[in-house]
């Protein structure tokens, strides 16, 4: 049942490049006075997000009656917009498979995966990192349970019984993989980051999402680590307030009280104060699903 | 048919001494067909008191075409009275949003949500229809025809033309002229433009020789220069329009909220004075004129 490295790195192979052209649109879209000019240019250079792009833009969804042929005319035609959020939408979500044999909810996965993502870059935010900087943030926060994805869709059969000793023996995830597996979703998740060539802060935020013990650690895998876990705890608190389930509202406490030093001291306060300040946070994460949605058509 | 122009503001309501003349109500033309078919061009606050007239006889039955649903084109809908009175007929038409994959019912439903408002949209009473136009699909109206054409904003919207007995009128809804992205001296900056004449080429072919046009024309000249990219056209994009199409008459609305009665006579004046004008005959869109065609 435990798999090797081989076979580790053949699953990473398989997936697709992450290309450089993402991160310039998502560097390009955290500023709001984003030039369209370079928008253009990025998505252009990009013959499958060009292609990704302009297959969206004349579906069904836009229902148009002329076909837009370049970047450029679909520009003209709906607006730089229109065209900035779909080219978020088909960058962030394009690369990974859309489902998977082993059980794992692809749907949950990305609605935790965004909130994980916009926590990530509020508190970036909070603390006062450089805008340009929030959207790794953001990405690392996205792309932190990745190699979850890679599981599944790789070893369906193995991967289903590590999400079943997890639900019936609340086994942590990371936990029962590493058990049943021999790796866990951080390992392989930051193999992806690197062959993807995401930065080495942003590969580290991936690899150490469970483990953010040791000290001098770089802020991004502090964010990613709390981010994960204010997460966690907000599902907890909100299972606990609708089945009044105090089991639940005992873990979150947990959650809040087992925080390593060096997260809890970045953070500055306990997970009960930072989930007040994000009140707003599922419609944030409803808005970023709908891009998902989207960019489900190939 | 007659035209009626029942909210002639963009952005907000701006009732007042300043806006008495030209009417602080936001977007909402009222168009009856010569058979007495009703046809509406978005709810903004312009629609109340329509809605409040067509109470007089009922049932009412009409359409209601909506260009794109920013505020000032929608927030007159939860206080028309026909949608809640049982036996009423309305049909709402009006684009999907294909970013936030929200159809026309579920940002409706959104603008009645009991926190912003304490009748929610399931509590409408009237029969109510919401239809999802995509460009260039022509509804008829009894004897008349309402066909989209998607023209640029930052939100997907729609110019309505409505053709009925031989005569037409078009409304652009929020409309900007697409700017060039690139600098003359980029390389993409001629097959930009060529992609921009050919769309506004589309428009001015859709609105050749249209009877009536009314045309958004938020900002002056001098405005625009600090507004590109805001959405909202000038009384230069307008009259280029005109001329292009060969209009018959031209009414500016949208007209910015912080301006007065007396600012739009006199913007109007010089408008007027300058050389080389088209024969279109310009008007400034009053609320409650009526335009008999």
């Amino acid at each position: 049942m435990p798999i090797n490295h081989d076979q580790l790195i053949d699953m990473v192979d398989k997936i697709p490049t992450f290309q450089e052209s993402v991160h310039r649109i998502l560097a390009l879209t955290t500023s709001p006075d984003c030039s369209a000019k370079d928008l253009v240019q990025v998505i252009e250079h990009d013959p499958i997000l060009t292609i990704k792009v302009l297959k969206l833009v004349n579906s069904a969804y836009f229902g148009l009656s002329q076909e837009v042929t370049s970047v450029n005319h679909s520009v003209v035609y709906v607006g730089i917009n229109t065209i900035k959020n779909v080219a978020i939408s088909v960058a962030t979500t394009g690369a990974l498979p859309k489902s998977n044999k082993a059980g794992l909810n692809m749907n949950r996965f990305w609605e935790h995966s965004l909130a994980v993502g916009v926590i990530a870059k509020l508190l970036a935010e909070n603390k006062g990192v450089g805008k340009n900087e929030q959207a790794n943030y953001f990405v690392a926060g996205l792309l932190h349970d990745i190699g979850k994805v890679l599981f599944a869709h790789f070893i369906p059969t193995e991967y289903q019984e590590v999400l079943t000793k997890h639900d019936a023996a609340k086994t942590p995830l990371h936990q029962a993989e590493k058990e049943l597996l021999g790796f866990d979703h951080s390992e392989i998740g930051a193999m992806v980051a690197e062959k993807w060539q995401l930065p080495p802060d942003l590969i580290n935020s991936i690899k150490n999402h469970h483990g953010a013990e040791a000290q001098d650690q770089h802020p991004l895998s502090l964010a990613i680590y709390a981010a994960n876990q204010t997460a966690h705890y907000l599902e907890l608190i909100k299972q606990a307030s609708e089945d009044n389930d105090t089991d639940a509202l005992d873990a979150a406490a947990k959650i809040d009280d087992g925080l390593p030093a060096p997260v809890k001291a970045w953070l500055g306060w306990p997970l009960s104060d930072v989930s007040k300040w994000l009140s707003n946070l599922d419609e944030e994460v409803d808005k970023a699903l709908a891009f998902i949605d989207l960019s489900d058509g190939d | 048919m007659i035209i009626s122009l029942r909210g002639v503001r963009g952005s907000i309501p701006v009732p007042g001494k300043d806006t008495v003349k030209y009417g602080g109500n936001t977007t909402c033309i009222d168009i009856t067909t010569d058979e007495g078919d009703k046809i509406i061009i978005d709810g903004g606050s312009g629609i109340r008191q329509l809605g409040n007239e067509l109470m007089k006889q009922l049932p009412v039955s009409c359409s209601i075409f909506i260009t794109h649903t920013h505020w000032d084109h929608i927030q007159g809908l939860p206080f028309f009275l026909p949608l809640f009175v049982p036996g009423n007929n309305i049909d709402i038409y009006g684009s999907f949003d294909p970013v936030y994959m929200k159809d026309l019912k579920t940002i409706l439903a959104q603008q009645m949500e009991y926190c912003y408002f304490p009748v929610r949209e399931s509590e409408l009473n009237a029969n109510i229809s919401y239809n999802n136009l995509k460009e260039g699909e022509a509804i008829k109206v009894g004897s008349a025809t309402v066909t989209p054409l998607l023209i640029n904003h930052p939100v997907l919207n729609f110019g309505y033309k409505v053709e009925s007995n031989g005569k037409s009128f078009f409304f652009t809804g929020d409309y900007e002229p697409p700017l060039n992205i690139y600098s003359p001296e980029d390389e993409g900056y001629e097959e930009y433009q060529r992609l921009i004449e050919q769309q506004k080429q589309i428009l001015t072919d859709f609105i050749q020789g249209v009877d009536v046009v009314v045309a958004d024309c938020q900002y002056t000249r001098e405005e625009y220069l600090t507004k590109k990219g805001w959405g909202h056209g000038t009384h230069d994009s307008c009259i280029e329009m005109a001329r292009a199409a060969n209009i018959g008459t031209l009414y500016f609305t949208h007209h910015d909220p912080t301006r007065t009665d007396q600012e739009l006579d006199e913007i109007y004046r010089d408008v007027m004075s300058q050389q080389g004008l088209p024969p279109t005959q310009f008007h400034i869109a009053m609320e409650d004129t009526k335009i008999e065609l």
